[in-house]
């Protein structure tokens, strides 16, 4: 009787000292999920959602106060992906949340007059330019946030869509029309 | 006799090449207009560095090559540029692309041709000067072919065992390299000879499909006449046995595994036409700036021509005269080949064959049915995928499953479209795949970048406001320690009550104050006019006076 107890407790202790170990040795930093949601997310950092940034949203997504689908630059894509992800089901935009066709600022350089407000604006720091001096977008790194248009007292911030070219073109899904039957009967008759 | 291997699969679609070997290669007529794109291959497009106007003489440069992978273009003959804008081109999509429009001015006058022996020259030298003369893969990948050539610092086999010369020409209609073959011989084996000695390869087998006995006499003949140790291999003609991962397998028994490149087994493989045109560039100092293309399908007189690169497709289709009941055109062969969006469009370095369509040679396939999983597309696939579970995957955009069923590996040759008894594109289905999957990847890194740089700015405006706090922090110190220990009088005295202490305090401001006033002095007492010295005197005066008025008792005098 008292073996067994000995034996029982030595054995409990053992593991609860293994298992206190490795909480420590094996601990994770941070949220692991809110990096999975921040990966699927555009990355724009539009504050569309209402947080400031991608990473923020990730985080309220992750802790259950905030939906999926407040991502318009995601696409429907991204809900679906984080619908998987998450284990929910997918959820449609909400009205006036509609992804836009993808788009990258542009400067007037001729009606810029250089008071740096755009480039505190820009999430990404896509924008050159220094007091009084003309600034530009570097549009490779432009996300199309859209958060250099409010503050520019010039309004001289448009946003161009990038339309479709060779570099971005993609084959389409294929799509036949469809002939009714007898239709086609009577043309090869 | 070589032992000869198989690859997987493979079909043997009508070969309907004799029509166009029937005429030697002629060349095509100057055109009114050329319409030179810049981007004719893999990579970068090359950049303009001519102007509007500008007159240019034949095989002068007219765009750069940008990058590592990139590849120059030049001028195909004399004249002037008139415009540079974008123009329709040879592409799936229709898209327009940026290109310079030529007007010959007829004298076909060459630029300065620098003929060079390429023994006498380093092999960067003549890598180099391969990419100044836009040379690129001319089988229709048109990959730079100066990196082909560069040595193989980073691969574990350093060496390059066996160079192929690819004259396989497997793809039905198309007989631009048996025409080259057959009739310049001697360049392509000279050629070969140059590249090898590149490479330093120690065998170069030349392999031919065993459908132009032509084209492997002459080239027998050429090698014989050039003394060299070369093999010419007359291989089985089956469908794509062209490609080069399929010709290596058939001529060395080596495949290349998934994800990597002929270089990792230590095997190159040029397409003939490729290796003439280095040859020309070197030995004659000429850029490429025509090829040979087959003009063929619904058309009176098939051949093949060697025609400008610019040269708009419909006047070489005319060389051919089309047939009334042509009603549309491929670019490439049967197979692999893309409908021409208009005939308006330029001959390209890419373009090896001109298939005039019409429905009596390329009937419309029939409605697409369900797939019955028969599986004879995996029987013939010659990268031994399952297409029918990538056609699965890719209709149903389930991207992650056909990358792992190695999507990437299938070379697009159409064999399983083929034979396919649904009659379904599965082709058409893997380029929408790969181009979606291309497409997200882009966006992907774009996102890491943003995110990357989105932290950066966070942590960048963090730094600021903490250094400017340690700023002010070390300012208001050192303010601090700057102040003189002052005893102030007020202190000192011990018997001061609170009232007099403060005010002492104030009497020590107003002290301190009238220094302060002293100390600073008026700014605009110096270096005055005349006039202003009598405008202050006559200020001063009414001043004194206004003083005088109220010393007396007496009111001023009411105005």
């Amino acid at each position: 009787m008292l073996s067994a107890l000995l034996v029982m407790s030595i054995i409990a202790i053992a593991l609860g000292a293994v298992l206190g170990y490795s909480a420590i040795k094996f601990r994770v930093e941070g949220n692991p999920l809110a990096d999975k949601i921040d990966a699927i997310l555009p990355q724009t950092q539009c504050g569309q959602c209402g947080y400031p940034g991608c990473r923020p949203y990730a985080d309220a997504i992750a802790n259950g106060e905030a939906d999926i689908n407040l991502c318009p630059p995601g696409g429907e894509e991204g809900i679906k992906k984080l619908a998987d992800l998450l284990g929910v089901e997918f959820k449609p935009f909400g009205s006036g949340a509609e992804p836009k066709p993808k788009a990258v600022a542009f400067i007037d350089e001729n009606t810029c007059i250089g008071c740096t407000l755009c480039l505190q604006a820009c999430p990404v720091d896509a924008i050159v330019g220094a007091a009084k001096q003309m600034h530009t977008i570097i549009a490779s790194e432009c996300t199309g946030c859209e958060l250099c248009l409010p503050p520019c007292p010039v309004d001289c911030i448009s946003m161009e869509s990038i339309g479709e070219n060779l570099e971005n073109w993609k084959w389409r899904y294929p799509v036949y029309a469809l002939q009714p039957a007898n239709t086609v009967g009577r043309e090869s008759a | 006799m070589r032992t000869l291997y198989k690859f997987h699969g493979g079909v043997h679609p009508p070969g309907n090449k004799t029509p166009s070997t029937q005429q030697p290669i002629s060349a095509a007529p100057l055109p009114a207009k050329l319409i030179v794109p810049f981007r004719q291959h893999a990579g970068e497009a090359a950049k303009p560095v001519v102007q509007v106007g500008d007159h240019v003489l034949k095989g002068q440069l007219i765009g750069e090559p940008v990058g590592f992978v990139s590849s120059a273009v030049h001028a195909p003959t004399s004249g002037t540029i008139t415009v540079i804008d974008m123009q329709p081109v040879a592409h799936p999509s229709g898209l327009p692309d940026l290109c310079a429009t030529l007007i010959p001015d007829g004298k076909d006058e060459w630029f300065l041709r620098e003929a060079s022996d390429y023994r006498t020259l380093p092999a960067e030298e003549l890598r180099h000067r391969l990419r100044m003369a836009g040379i690129v893969g001319l089988g229709g990948a048109v990959f730079p072919s100066d990196i082909k050539l560069r040595p193989l610092r980073n691969h574990p086999n350093k060496e390059i065992g066996t160079l192929i010369l690819n004259g396989a020409e497997c793809e039905p209609w198309i007989t631009c390299d048996d025409m080259l073959m057959r009739e310049r011989a001697a360049g392509i084996v000279q050629g070969a000879e140059m590249l090898r000695s590149m490479l330093e390869a120690k065998e170069v087998l030349i392999g031919i499909e065993d459908n132009k006995p032509e084209a492997i006499a002459a080239m027998h003949r050429a090698v014989a006449d050039g003394g060299l140790p070369f093999e010419v291999v007359t291989v089985p003609t089956v469908y794509p046995g062209g490609g080069a991962k399929q010709l290596i397998r058939v001529l060395t028994g080596l495949e290349v595994p998934s994800g990597k490149l002929p270089t990792d087994i230590g095997v190159q493989c040029f397409n003939v036409a490729t290796v003439y045109s280095a040859w020309r560039a070197i030995a004659h100092g000429e850029p490429l700036v025509s090829r040979v293309v087959t003009v063929t399908g619904n058309v009176r007189r098939p051949g093949n021509y060697e025609a400008l690169i610019g040269t708009p497709l419909s006047e070489l289709i005319a060389l051919g005269e089309p047939l009334p009941d042509t009603d549309s055109h491929i670019m490439g062969g049967p197979m692999m080949g893309m409908p021409l969006p208009s005939t308006s469009v330029p001959l390209v370095k890419a373009s090896n064959c001109i298939i005039a369509a019409a429905k009596k040679l390329f009937p419309a396939p029939p409605p697409a049915l369900p797939c019955i999983r028969c599986t004879r597309c995996a029987q013939v696939c010659p990268a031994e995928l399952q297409p029918m579970d990538l056609f699965w995957f890719a209709q149903s955009k389930n991207f992650g499953q056909a990358q792992a069923f190695s999507l990437f590996d299938c070379i697009e040759c159409g064999a399983c479209s083929y034979v396919c008894p649904s009659h379904i594109p599965l082709v058409q289905y893997f380029r929408f795949a790969k181009s979606e999957i291309r497409m997200r990847e882009q966006d992907k890194l774009a996102a890491d970048r943003a995110r990357e740089r989105h932290e950066y700015r966070e942590f960048r405006i963090e730094r600021e406001k903490r250094e400017k706090a340690e700023r002010l922090a070390a300012k208001e110190k050192a303010a601090q320690a700057a102040k003189p220990v002052e005893p102030p009088a007020v202190a000192i005295n011990p018997d001061a009550t609170p009232e007099t202490t403060a005010q002492m305090k104030i009497q020590a401001a107003i002290e301190h104050a009238k220094e302060q006033a002293a100390a600073i002095k008026p700014k605009n007492t110096e270096n005055l006019s005349a006039e202003q010295l009598a405008e202050i005197a006559e200020i001063e005066a009414r001043r004194a006076r206004m003083r005088e008025m109220a010393k007396s008792d007496v009111e001023p005098p009411k105005e």
